[in-house]
């Protein structure tokens, strides 16, 4: 895929992104409501990565996320019932409430998971790639982590063994600056992810990851070449985390961006003014798919309020596979 | 029919008889297949039969992916410790994928760990550690003791369709035994009543079942007819032939290499009072080692562990024939 646009791609990026802007706030309020009850972590401010790279990949290639997963999810296809049940622990989540924010699972859109302890899940991937590999397909596995995983030994031994057997995955940091609660500067002196995986020889490049048009075109490249035998690629991709690191985090580390500045970074605000330049979006086009996302989330929250919560019995019935 | 066969090659020809019953079944590990006469590299590819670099948490992750994606990896690790340095992927994410997901995935995979290698390995190389992992929900726990258990539960390990951590002894690497022919599966949760007796119930653990066996045998000497039970697996834990046993006999005596707190034999024990207290005509005895790491100078070691005398004695306790401080 080139750097075109039309208004087929485009508003789907749009689409995606709000959809993400949507359910993440609103898990927000429900959050502050009690309604959504454990930890959550949100990604808005990050859509554009999520967008730009789940909306290339089929639904046999696999993703696998981190703590702040619902925007990967999302992207991938989970149904937003699904994902906000699962936030609400109820029995029709995603995961029948037994995983929530941290854990999202959907093997139906091959989003095959999100684990909560930070680079845990990066050699997850590699198993995922190597069982397509193994199979005969050239179906390409993706994992998002965040910079503070790249410290991790856990990191460097999956790049190490991505590259030492030319495993189709493709790491994609999301670079917001921020591990946690502290920013990069106090982890490591190495400033560019992709600095940090120079040695192994595999492809890597760092984008404005608030660029969904740079993320995409980026990850594109790299996910052609994946599938067609090439090996692994590492995509980082510097962004912001609007929102604490999880809601409620007091965020006395830092300072809020300026209302002024956020609309220059927006990677929504940003790719609506770009389609409006390039014409392929009407003028009406962002209201509308603002509101749309809205009324899909709240059909979300509404379905989800129905379900149940989980039968006693299902924590008995799934400790183990039978 | 069957075959002679030392307990470690019983393991080998299981994981080589499902490679060959079962194409998603995989081999990684440190140091196998490092040369081209390796037999499971010859029989079944490099695809399928790989060597890892020394990355435990890498190799174990993959694993996990692996499995989750479909297939049914071993994992070997050598020595149980190895799997340590991997504990957030052994316990924390294998283990919990199938419940998290709302029953979504599978994990089909297999850790083999090598354990208590007590001849000279000390510290970071002797580790009776699988009660670290008894007590991890979703973990399946395998202790042969046999060659012929040594196949049947490698068999079932590949079979299942769950993490299962499978730690062989080391000091039972080249104890022959009698190994049945062709497919030999071992079901989980069915404990081995390796010697029948009435007057106490001994239950070993992996080394220490030959170890109560050798005890049995000079009890009876004197008289003392003492049932021996290997569980086999304790990871799920057939606390029934214990309580059943304990229900005939009145009389426990645990015996396993671990240290004593947190270990399996403290299960079990536990288990014994809370549902067999009204059997018991005795305190049960726990015959471990001490609560120390395994040192390395040769009689040290073997003042560490538990051995014949030390359950003999116990024993004898639990009959009231021998004063209660040792």
């Amino acid at each position: 895929m080139s750097g075109q646009l039309d208004d087929g791609p485009g508003v789907e990026l749009l689409r995606t992104m709000w959809r993400i802007r949507a359910f993440e706030e609103r898990v927000g309020q429900l959050a502050r409501a009690n309604e959504v009850h454990g930890l959550v972590h949100l990604s808005s401010g990050s859509e554009g990565v999520a967008a730009g790279v789940c909306g290339q990949l089929r639904a046999d290639d696999v993703v696998y996320s981190n703590h702040r997963a619902h925007g990967h999810a999302i992207a991938k296809g989970a149904p937003l019932a699904g994902v906000m049940a699962e936030l609400m622990g109820r029995d029709g989540g995603l995961c029948r409430g037994m995983g929530g924010s941290m854990h999202l699972v959907d093997v139906a859109h091959g989003f095959l998971g999100a684990t909560g302890v930070v680079g845990g899940n990066v050699p997850l991937a590699l198993g995922s790639a190597l069982a397509g590999r193994l199979a005969g397909g050239d179906q390409v596995a993706v994992v998002f982590f965040g910079d503070g995983a790249v410290q991790g030994g856990i990191f460097v031994e999956s790049v190490n063994l991505a590259t030492l057997w030319e495993l189709p995955v493709i790491l994609v940091c999301e670079n917001n600056g921020f591990a946690e609660f502290t920013p990069r500067s106090a982890h490591t002196n190495v400033e560019r992810v992709s600095d940090v995986v120079a040695p192994y020889g595999l492809e890597r490049e760092t984008v404005d990851g608030n660029d969904v048009g740079a993320v995409r075109e980026t990850f594109a490249r790299f996910l052609a070449a994946a599938r067609a035998g090439g090996g692994p690629a590492l995509l980082e991709c510097l962004t912001h985390r609007l929102r604490g690191h999880y809601e409620g985090d007091p965020q006395l580390y830092r300072e809020a961006l300026a209302a002024e500045e956020w609309q220059q970074l927006d990677p929504i605000l940003r790719f609506q003014r770009r389609g409006l330049e390039e014409g392929w979006l009407d003028a009406d086009a962002p209201a509308r798919l603002e509101q749309e996302a809205a009324d899909e989330v709240e059909e979300a929250v509404r379905v989800a309020r129905e379900s149940p919560f989980p039968p006693a019995g299902l924590t008995a019935e799934l400790v183990y596979a039978p | 029919m069957a075959h002679e066969l030392p307990y470690i090659a019983a393991i080998g020809e299981a994981i080589s008889e499902e490679m060959e019953r079962d194409e998603s079944v995989l081999y990684f590990g440190q140091n196998i297949a490092t040369h081209e006469e390796d037999p499971f590299l010859k029989q079944f590819g490099p695809d399928r039969v790989r060597v890892t670099p020394i990355s435990e948490t890498a190799e174990i992750g993959m694993a996990v992916g692996v499995s989750i994606a479909g297939f049914r990896p071993v994992v070997e690790l050598y020595m149980a410790e190895f799997m340590l340095v991997a504990m957030d992927q052994v316990v924390n994410e294998a283990n919990r994928f199938h419940y998290m997901s709302g029953g979504q995935v599978k994990v089909p995979l297999v850790m083999k760990a090598g354990y208590g290698f007590t001849a000279g390995w000390a510290g970071q190389h002797t580790g009776t550690i699988y009660g670290m992992f008894m007590g991890v929900p979703g973990l399946k726990v395998v202790v042969p003791s046999t060659a012929a258990d040594a196949k049947g539960l490698m068999t079932t390990a590949i079979r299942d369709d769950n993490p299962v951590a499978y730690f062989h002894h080391y000091l039972l690497t080249l104890e022959h035994g009698e190994v049945p022919d062709g497919e030999y599966a071992v079901p989980f949760g069915r404990a081995n009543v390796a010697r029948k007796g009435g007057d106490v119930t001994i239950v070993g653990i992996g080394w220490t079942v030959p170890r109560a066996l050798a005890a049995a045998e000079q009890l009876a000497a004197d008289g003392v007819d003492a049932e021996v039970i290997d569980p086999r697996t304790l990871n799920p834990l057939d606390v029934d032939t214990i309580l059943e046993s304990v229900a005939k006999t009145g009389r426990l005596v645990v015996v396993d290499q671990s240290t004593r707190h947190g270990s399996a034999a403290a299960v079990i024990a536990a288990e014994a009072a809370d549902a067999g207290f009204g059997s018991l005509k005795a305190p049960v005895k726990l015959v471990t080692a001490l609560e120390a790491t395994v040192p390395y100078s040769e009689p040290m070691e073997q003042y560490l562990m538990p051995d014949d005398p030390k359950i003999v004695n116990a024993v004898q306790q639990v009959l009231g024939n021998a004063p209660v401080a040792a």
